[in-house]
């Protein structure tokens, strides 16, 4: 079977409409709102600040916390029961690591930054839209950073391979699907998120890649007008 | 630090002004209310009041009534004091503020019978529809009690049943059923500072409190929910005034909705 043409009209290579803004959350250090087509993310910073319980403090350096939560209404399902669950856990943990490269927390000893991410609105791909706000949010907190950090989802249905995959094409029933969320820096190309579910050959991830890359510089320049945009405002 | 800044914020009271120069009983502009932001809600609302800002979604949901009562639907109204939205709120299971904030939204609308729960009944003894009312911060920069009052309103307003097949609930498919709403409960705080009562506290201010009490009225003045809140006690004169001041305040706020 072929999936000739997307269900919502859209090229193979494009993504979904895309809305940045940045400084959305007043009482943050840092904030930003990323959104992609229905998938709606925001993210704050607070810190560096002081990290409690003491324990968990490394006197070499700062840490990173992330923290992925759907607020209850966010699915177009049932209700997601608030309080996080194993999902949101892992999907914490690799934001985290897939943040981690950029930021240089050797200042901070001891410290810890806080990122948090809320999706009031979801439909596929919300993990890369949870990453692109932090990235936002994280250099409007003024922290040293390296790159940014640029995430969206490339994969496959039936024969094709495509860019942005939005519920229906998750969920399409009775073809292989395969799902791959990805984010890299987009100055040195490297790779910081690479998760998969489904299948496919090895040179079609290869190929995946390499669509992806060429669709995130595009969302590298949305990031960057949208932070520009804050400070113009200020300038003004 | 904290009796420094309440001394100031007194004598600013005293010379008839705030912080932000307001007036005492003014809110914070603008004030702003938009419906139906969320898409995967079957209702929803945001409302800013100055920079405090809300999410309020709506989920219908299909479930057996109480033993009590069963031909009628129910309401559960839950917050989330999300560490986005303040740099004090933590991870973790809803604290006792959280709880408050959601009490005090779920008997402004339960009492004032805002919703008709007989209305919710699908199969008497068997199904009903829950109204679940999720509170979300976004910016807390004061006051999230009357911003999630009105949100949570708001949102009621223009929620719309799913389709239901008796069987499951479809929720894709949205009917033009909507929710109705019979009364328009609206919440005030009144907050005493020093011998003085202002309404819609900023973060300062909030920290300055002795006690507050949160008025919910609906069209012709009539109680529908109070709760008062702060470590100092109020006498008889001043729940006096601060019935006034929350019943004509919430006049004002009726008219964003």
């Amino acid at each position: 079977m072929t999936y000739k043409q997307r269900i919502d009209g859209r090229d193979f290579d494009e993504t979904r409409p895309i809305e940045a803004k940045v400084g959305v959350i007043k009482r943050a250090d840092g904030s930003a709102m990323f959104k992609i087509g229905n998938t709606w993310a925001y993210a704050a910073v607070y810190g560096p600040r002081n990290l409690h319980p003491k324990f968990l403090q490394d006197p070499q350096r700062g840490i990173l916390r992330c923290n992925y939560n759907m607020m209850p209404f966010s699915s177009s399902g049932e209700r997601v029961r608030p309080g996080g669950s194993r999902r949101s856990k892992e999907i914490s943990l690799v934001t985290e690591k897939a943040l981690l490269p950029v930021l240089d927390l050797e200042e901070y000893p001891n410290s810890v930054v806080d990122v948090f991410i809320e999706l009031p609105q979801t439909e596929a791909g919300s993990r890369c839209a949870g990453i692109c706000a932090a990235s936002m949010a994280l250099a409007d907190a003024g922290l040293n950073m390296k790159d940014l950090v640029c995430a969206v989802s490339v994969g496959k249905v039936a024969d094709k391979l495509l860019i942005d995959l939005d519920y229906s094409e998750e969920s399409y029933a009775d073809v292989a699907v395969a799902d791959i969320p990805i984010a890299i820096m987009p100055n040195s190309g490297k790779i910081t998120l690479l998760q998969m579910d489904g299948e496919v050959k090895k040179d079609e991830l290869m190929k995946l890649l390499e669509m992806g890359k060429k669709v995130l510089t595009d969302i590298y320049e949305i990031q960057k007008k949208a932070l520009k945009e804050k400070y113009h405002e200020v300038e003004v | 630090m904290y009796r420094e800044l309440r001394s100031h914020i007194i004598n600013l009271l005293n010379a008839g002004t705030r912080l932000d120069g307001r007036k005492l009983t003014e809110y914070r502009k603008p004030i702003e209310v938009e419906n139906n932001i969320v898409k995967t809600a079957e209702g929803s609302a945001r409302v800013k009041i100055g920079e405090t800002e809300v999410m309020v979604g709506v989920k219908l949901e299909v479930g057996e009534p109480y033993p009590d009562t069963p031909g009628e639907g129910t309401i559960i109204v839950g917050a989330e004091l999300l560490p986005l939205s303040n740099p004090e709120f933590e991870l973790g299971p809803p604290g006792i503020q959280a709880i408050e904030l959601a009490r005090v939204v779920d008997r402004g609308i339960r009492e004032s019978k805002a919703l008709d729960f007989r209305k919710l009944c699908i199969e008497k003894g068997e199904k009903v529809w829950m109204v679940i009312i999720d509170i979300c911060p976004i910016n807390d920069a004061g006051n999230l009690l009357d911003a999630a009052s009105l949100a949570a309103l708001a949102a009621l307003n223009g929620t719309k049943y799913p389709s239901f097949d008796g069987e499951k609930v479809d929720y894709k498919q949205k009917t033009d059923k909507k929710l109705q709403l019979e009364k328009m409960p609206i919440a005030v705080t009144v907050i005493k500072i020093g011998d003085k009562f202002i309404v819609d506290p900023d973060t300062e201010e909030e920290m300055a409190i002795d006690a507050r009490l949160t008025v919910s009225s609906i069209e012709d003045g009539t109680l529908c929910a109070l709760q008062k809140g702060g470590d100092f006690p109020l006498t008889m004169e001043d729940i006096d005034k601060m019935l006034d001041i929350g019943i004509e305040k919430g006049k004002e706020l009726r008219k964003y909705l």
